[in-house]
């Protein structure tokens, strides 16, 4: 056998087909990087979600950035007052596009038991949600599932219609 | 001579280590803090009001997420003070229940406590795991008894919302027995650990006399030398029947208030070890009218919570909900010394006096 046949035995054995689309999804949805940001009761199951009990890293999510600028999820875990909207909006703007958004629990969702002056009746007011994780708090197994979905979702997305690579 | 201006840094809210959404404007002299202005308000829920538009027992859930963290304990101090508004009794077990469970909290705190403060640290994320492998143990306990893992909900008026169920004992002795045995273990990891003494010792010393002139109450205050504990100074539900000790350490600097805690769980270790033994059967929940309309008056009580004093003051006008509902916020109040501790230390170690002095946004905004 000469070189260049064992080569080419090689490349059958090591090259696969697959779709722009698919390949890039994967990537995307095995290594999503969330936004440490926790606001009220809401964060403390998403510490645990990311604890040895529940752990998160089994979905490629353990590495939780402080800064927005290397997060691609922001997982809105707590009560949105209007004094810190301003703050969620910023936040939210300062991370790099594609990012995704998970409102979990219910004060996030719609404001929940909390239909005070102060509070914000749902972030959806002011950022785009992806996926809503109801509950108050949510189990850590909700949040879970709630990211498993959002996972789903990236999947169906395709790079030809997704809004951050069109001509503004 | 070469002149310098002092800067102005913004911390939080949004930062790792500011435990939830609070905010300093520290003004810095180069490395060195000259001065800090705290700024409250980002987790604002409007509770107290919230609270007078519903009835009494509506508003127990609002106290569940104030310390988030210690719901128990929170349920406790209301239904305590909603008790001696309407003067009601409270049947022996439930009472035996209810020193069990908040006894639970101070650990579940305690861990917590410690855990965040290793991890403001930068002891990232290893002494935390194990803090909460063990709270994941005891929230099982929670939620086999109330449904629920952090907010429980559980107390009542004149008692609790439901029995203990079978398994609870056996399991939770258990549970008990192996928190001795891990304590330990924590203490051999950490206490003479060379970066934590050197990130705690020394940092952040608390003087007696301005702790009291603060009303700084909790671990913090008896770090400082002062052996003030409400289950001692004016025992509330049953605790003169129990055998504990109150640790006190002189130091007020970080570690001793570290050091308090890991004392702190061990005690609270032993009272739910003597309140497990001497459960006595019956009743959960005394007779209370199902909307309750308390006299015309006002009432103030006061639990030890695991973070300090935490006192709840309400006004009823005989109507289904209260007329003025006051809280008496322990963290609130301990942070009111955390400008004098941070003067002329630099920025890691205002980081671990935050840490070391445990708050929690819930229940300094409301």
């Amino acid at each position: 056998m000469t070189d260049d046949e064992r080569i080419a035995e090689e490349l059958k054995r090591n090259i696969f087909l697959t779709t722009v689309d698919r390949i890039y999804d994967w990537c995307r949805r095995g290594s999503m990087w969330p936004i440490s940001f926790g606001l009220a009761c809401c964060a403390f199951e998403m510490i645990c979600a990311a604890a040895a009990r529940f752990d998160l890293a089994r979905f490629g999510m353990e590495a939780v950035r402080a800064t927005p600028r290397q997060a691609d999820l922001m997982i809105v875990a707590g009560t949105v007052t209007h004094k810190m909207a301003p703050q969620v909006l910023r936040l939210y703007r300062q991370m790099a596009e594609p990012k995704y958004v998970i409102a979990m629990g219910a004060c996030a969702i719609s404001g929940g038991t909390f239909r005070s002056y102060s509070v914000l009746q749902g972030v959806d007011k002011i950022i785009p949600v992806d996926v809503y994780v109801p509950g108050c708090p949510p189990r850590p197994e909700a949040l879970l599932h709630g990211i498993i979905k959002l996972q789903e979702k990236i999947e169906r997305q395709s790079v030809r219609t997704v809004p951050w690579y069109r001509k503004a | 001579m070469l002149k310098t201006r002092t800067i102005t840094l913004n911390l939080g809210p949004q930062h790792p280590s500011t435990h939830g959404v609070f905010r300093m404007v520290l003004t810095m002299d180069g490395e060195t803090i000259v001065d800090l202005k705290p700024i409250f308000g980002y987790l604002h829920r409007g509770m107290e009001k919230l609270a007078e538009t519903r009835t009494y027992l509506q508003n127990m859930p609002l106290t569940d997420r104030m310390d988030y963290i210690c719901a128990m304990t929170n349920n406790l101090a209301y239904a305590i003070t909603v008790e001696k508004l309407a003067g009601l009794e409270v049947p022996e077990r439930a009472e035996y229940i209810r020193v069990i469970m908040a006894e639970f909290t101070r650990v579940v705190n305690h861990l917590v406590a410690i855990g965040a403060l290793l991890n403001d640290l930068g002891a990232f994320f290893t002494p935390m795991l194990y803090c909460l492998r063990e709270r994941e143990r005891i929230l099982d306990l929670f939620e086999m008894t109330c449904g629920a893992r952090m907010t429980c909900n559980y107390l009542r008026f004149g008692g609790v919302a439901a029995d203990l169920p079978e398994e609870f004992v056996p399991q939770a002795r258990e549970v008990v027995a192996g928190l001795y045995y891990w304590v330990d273990d924590l203490e051999r990891l950490l206490t003479t650990n060379e970066i934590l003494l050197a990130r705690l010792q020394g940092i952040g010393i608390l003087p007696r006399e301005l702790a009291i002139n603060c009303s700084v109450t909790g671990p913090t205050l008896r770090a400082s030398g002062v052996p003030y504990d409400v289950r001692r100074a004016a025992p509330y539900s049953i605790y003169d029947r129990f055998d504990f000790k109150i640790p006190t350490l002189d130091e007020g600097d970080c570690y001793a208030r570290y050091l308090i805690r890991l004392a702190e769980i061990r005690q609270s270790l032993h009272i739910i070890e003597q309140a497990l033994d001497h459960l006595p059967p019956g009743e959960v929940q005394a007779k209370v009218p199902r909307l309750l309309r308390p006299p015309v008056g006002d009432a103030y009580a006061r639990i030890e919570s695991p973070k300090g004093e935490l006192g709840f003051y309400l006004v009823s006008d005989g109507g289904i909900s209260p007329y003025r509902f006051h809280v008496r916020a322990p963290t609130l109040i301990n942070l009111t010394v955390l400008p004098d501790l941070v003067r002329g230390l630099r920025i890691p170690d205002l980081v671990a006096i935050i840490g070391s002095i445990d708050i929690v946004m819930g229940e300094i905004d409301r």
